[in-house]
């Protein structure tokens, strides 16, 4: 039996049924711009940074799945200017403040914002107002970078079984929120060696009086792009 | 026959509300500043002291916007320059003095003039009309004015910035690849 196989960009892609677009292009060695989508976790298909054309049909390449002989299309100046517009977006709608965030180097959303040339912010920045969680011993939840990909709530419920966190209001007024009583961290059972502590593509999540203890400038993706290592960072 | 010397662009530098990091990584391209002095000159610039902006080519901003001042710059570097680059993350997302931002300006003048430790008697919030007003955010420059080109980093490095002024002078659009790129 023949292999089945589409073709992305132009080149051929081989494909098991039952894969994702995004899972056959990873297995490839293909780096399609993600955000909400991480191999250990079921697909979320909510940042629609991964968005491709399958048959001229603009799909999430992360929960669409591959078709034989599908002509894919993703790095292409049309996709890759609305991937640039989603990016801004994210950042205007929190506070992005990448010289003092300790997760810079480190931050997908960074990272993938340099993979696409992102220069400025365009938009007209929010500036919301949203105050830290401090109250964990280990831990500290930065609101203000939360890009709401949802990979923290389904560690937690899926990974450490714990439910710690969830998503409150819809919209705009979508935000992260921490299931106790008080909303705080500490009332919690979270630990440092939950799931949820390891996967937060951005600045949110931080283990305390850890922060710069790698020196900006030599981070994980100072020295590599993105599309080199879109799962690595520091942990 | 004399050949025709080519006229050399203009460039007008200026910071708002920035810290001048960026203007030391622009001193930063080192050697280079004697290629670019070879195809520029500088009009207003804490460089050449000139305190009024002329005709230029190449506005370079470095700093948001903080008070009724650093607007009225702005607005006159646009309507002066050719081309404006936002420099730094200041002027790109209001950088550091945006981080006040969630906070209520009369709160900010209280604690700082009224409430905090260690001030001198009768200290008070300056109202000399000669000042500034503070703006109550800090704004990045393009939601005042449009902006032409964007330099990130805080700084950028002086590689970063040269890259752009090169590319611009040589006539193409700008381009910074993996390692010049970034944010912090
Ligand atoms: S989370 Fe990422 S993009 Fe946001 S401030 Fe931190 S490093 Fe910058
Ligand atoms: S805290 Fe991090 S992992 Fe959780 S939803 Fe926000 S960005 Fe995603
Ligand atoms: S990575 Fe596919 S929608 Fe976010």
């Amino acid at each position: 039996m023949s292999e089945k196989t589409f073709v992305l960009d132009g080149k051929t892609i081989p494909y098991a049924e039952g894969q994702t677009i995004m899972q056959a292009a990873m297995a490839a060695g293909v780096y399609i711009p993600r955000l909400c989508y991480h191999p250990e976790f079921k697909p979320h298909g909510s940042c629609k940074l991964c968005t491709v054309k399958s048959n001229g049909r603009q799909a999430a390449s992360c929960t669409q799945l591959a078709q034989s002989a599908a002509v894919v299309e993703s790095d292409t100046q049309e996709l890759n200017d609305e991937r640039r517009a989603l990016l801004q977006m994210l950042f205007v709608e929190g506070n992005h403040f990448c010289p003092s965030c300790e997760q810079s180097g480190n931050c997908q959303l960074q990272a993938t914002a340099y993979a696409l040339n992102v220069m400025s912010t365009h938009y007209d920045h929010f500036f919301p107002d949203r105050p830290l969680d401090a109250s964990h011993p280990e831990y500290l939840l930065d609101f203000n970078r939360c890009i709401l990909c949802s990979l923290c709530i389904r560690a937690s419920r899926d990974v450490d079984g714990k439910n710690v966190f969830g998503l409150a209001g819809r919209g705009i007024k979508s935000h992260l929120i921490v299931n106790a009583q008080s909303g705080a961290l500490a009332d919690t059972d979270f630990a440092g060696d939950d799931k949820a502590a390891q996967v937060c593509p951005v600045g949110v999540i931080l283990k305390k009086r850890r922060g710069f203890a790698v020196p900006i400038g030599q981070r994980t993706y100072d020295l590599k792009p993105i599309s080199a290592m879109p799962d690595a960072k520091e942990s | 026959m004399d050949t025709p010397v080519k006229r050399k662009l203009k460039v007008a530098t200026t910071s708002l509300a920035g810290c001048f990091g960026c203007h030391m990584s622009l001193l930063d391209i080192d050697e280079r500043l004697f290629d670019l002095l070879e195809l520029v000159e500088f009009d207003r610039s804490p460089l050449t002291d000139i305190k009024h902006i002329g005709t230029c080519d190449i506005g370079f901003i470095e700093g948001g916007l903080c008070n009724n001042e650093n607007v009225h710059v702005l607005r006159e570097f646009r309507s002066n320059c050719k081309v404006l680059i936002a420099v730094g993350a200041c002027a790109i997302n209001g950088g550091l003095p945006a981080q006040r931002n969630h906070l209520a300006l009369p709160i900010i003048l209280q604690e700082v003039y009224h409430t905090s430790h260690g001030l001198a008697a009768g200290s008070d919030i300056p109202n000399d009309p000669e000042l500034p007003l503070p703006l109550n955010k800090v704004h990045p420059l393009h939601e005042v004015v449009k902006i032409d080109y964007f330099i990130p980093g805080c700084p950028p490095s002086g590689d970063a910035i040269w890259k752009v002024l090169a590319d611009l002078l040589a006539g193409h659009e700008p381009q910074l690849g993996h390692g010049l790129i970034h944010y912090d």
